[in-house]
């Protein structure tokens, strides 16, 4: 009992699951059952995997104890671009493939400033918000430019079969498990988050730690663009302004999830949970005819307690000894 | 006479300006344990960690086991052999002991240019068996290292060094911030490498801690070696009164 108990202490994204449950069946009853059923579900399983992958960016990046703020403007510079180039005549794949080789790129200047400059990457990354939302702008001309009709909607946005779920969705999971297991299965995993837990002892260990967070940056703004292509696709439309204060929902959503600020600690599991909490605080507000403004209201109290709730978990945990030990 | 382990000749190191080391040429055999005392800007720190690959002298060699060598990382230094625990710890506290042992060095079950899935089983059976050969009984290999006393993590940063087979263990300061009960149990430490035919270096300002452990003291002042004698033939006072 004692040994379940501390395995549940240490792990936050446990507690954020239960209340996760807890919310589905208040807000299932409130809504008169409309929260869980087909046409709701659908509706928000389409916008989960663009929130989730920008949350699980963040998480990532976090673990190696580094913040992005930009992965906002990321989310609306990946897609305009593409659309831009998609209208100079390249094809669809070259032109993803070259929208997403930008989002690697602003990740890696990013990295490479930060570490550089030895600068707070809260500063760089705040910077590159501007930055990157403005070039946007820039490179629309101010008018969304028209996709093409016949993008391979197929692939990202339709549903599959008579399923809640779109194509989005499987990406969202293949993803989501391909980074899990970087994090927990792979020798780079184990560096990400020994450069995160300590960075001091990671590279006297010989870790290049340095190029495990430019990496990780990397991976960031390229998930945020990713699931910016996946909003896009979606909406039938590269809107300039898309993307706007996700980068704090989605810190929020790593937080909730378990994710230390400091670095170090965080799980993508952790960062699906907090995801699937906003989304469903966000839907189930709606459905109770509640005031939508107390949408922001309720994520930023919910940010507050999971960190408060963490740390004393964490607290709890290690007051626990399960064996006596030497 | 055998073959010197580390053999350092005219190592000089300047930090803008300031002459950190000057000449200094020191000598280690296979099996000492050497106390290295020295106040504070005595050039202890700069010597070691250009031992352990962190920074590289301006000018002079270093010899290992007779051959001329380049630490430009601590990855150098670990592939000859030369490990170093640091007074800040060398564990990172929020992963698990058998993650800890083998950062940066974990055993592959398949890999691409050096990225890919680890072998955790093998991780965690060497790492319970590399934790008890320097006698410290902990339960888990899966506990995280965070739980740990500060006496029980220097000792399983001394199990990682012999795990991996490391000639030369340099300890700097591995004694600071711990209680009297810590202290003595890496002192056990230092004392059991020379057991397992290791050379020892140990950093310390505690001339009580390297007296203890060591079988030769080294002394550094103003960035040069003034005083260098077997601990049998030398005494507290000694060199307490030449620093």
């Amino acid at each position: 009992m004692k040994r379940f108990l501390k395995i549940y202490l240490d792990k936050p994204e446990l507690a954020g699951l239960a209340l996760l449950i807890v919310l589905v069946l208040v807000f299932q009853a409130k809504s008169n059952g409309i929260l869980l059923s087909f046409e709701n579900i659908r509706g928000v399983m389409g916008l989960l995997p663009e929130m989730a992958l920008v949350a699980i960016g963040v998480t990532l990046l976090m673990i190696c104890g580094e913040f992005d703020l930009s992965v906002g403007s990321v989310f609306a510079l990946m897609p305009m671009s593409m659309a831009v180039i998609l209208n100079s005549g390249v094809p669809f794949t070259a032109a993803v493939l070259l929208g997403l080789m930008i989002c690697g790129a602003v990740g890696f200047i990013n990295g490479y400033v930060t570490l550089q400059f030895s600068i707070p990457s809260f500063i760089t990354t705040l910077g590159m918000l501007f930055i990157a939302r403005s070039l946007t702008i820039v490179i629309s001309g101010g008018f969304p430019p028209l996709l093409p009709p016949d993008l391979p909607t197929w692939l990202f946005t339709d549903y599959i079969g008579g399923s809640p779920f779109r194509m989005s969705f499987l990406w969202f999971v293949v993803i989501a498990a391909l980074v899990a297991a970087l994090l927990s299965l792979t020798n780079f995993g184990n560096w990400i988050r020994a450069t995160g837990g300590f960075n001091e002892a990671a590279a006297s260990m010989g870790i290049p730690v340095k190029r495990v967070k430019i990496a990780c940056f990397m991976l960031c703004s390229v998930l945020a663009g990713f699931a910016g292509l996946l909003q896009v696709l979606r909406l039938g439309s590269p809107l300039p302004s898309i993307g706007e204060g996700l980068e704090l929902q989605a810190v929020a959503a790593a937080v909730i999830g378990g994710t230390a600020l400091a670095g170090g600690i965080g799980t993508v599991f952790g960062a699906i949970v907090g995801t699937l909490l906003i989304r469903t605080i966000d839907n189930g507000l709606v459905l109770s005819r509640v005031d939508a403004n107390w949408f922001k209201f309720a994520i930023g109290v919910l940010t507050m307690f999971a960190v408060i709730a963490n740390a004393w978990m964490g607290k709890m945990s290690r007051k626990i000894k399960v064996e006596a030990h030497k | 006479m055998t073959t010197p382990i580390i053999e350092c000749r005219n190592l000089q190191k300047w930090y803008s300006g300031v002459h950190a080391l000057k000449n200094v040429d020191l000598t280690i055999h296979p099996g000492e344990t050497v106390g290295l005392v020295g106040d504070n800007g005595a050039g202890k720190s700069t010597l070691i960690k250009i031992l352990s690959g962190v920074h590289h002298q301006d000018s002079g060699e270093v010899l290992i086991e007779g051959r001329k060598v380049a630490l430009r990382s601590p990855k150098d230094a670990m592939r000859h052999g030369l490990e170093t625990i640091y007074q800040y710890n060398s564990m990172v506290p929020t992963m698990s002991i058998a993650r800890n042992l083998f950062i940066g060095r974990e055993p592959m079950k398949w890999s691409v240019f050096g990225v890919g899935i680890m072998d955790q089983q093998r991780m965690r059976a060497e790492s319970i068996k590399a934790i008890a050969d320097v006698d410290l009984h902990l339960r888990s290999p899966d506990a995280l290292v965070g739980e740990l006393s500060g006496g029980q993590r220097q000792g399983v940063a001394i199990a990682r060094a012999m795990h991996f087979k490391s000639k030369v263990l340099i300890l700097d300061e591995p004694t600071n911030h711990l209680s009297v009960k810590e202290t003595d149990k890496v002192i056990g430490f230092v004392r059991g490498l020379k057991a397992q035919g290791l050379t020892g270096i140990f950093i310390s300002h505690n001339m009580q801690h390297v007296f203890q452990s060591c079988d030769r003291i080294v002394a550094m002042a103003r960035g040069e070696i003034v005083f260098d004698k077997p601990t049998a033939e030398t005494s507290i006072d000694e060199v307490h009164a030449l620093l």
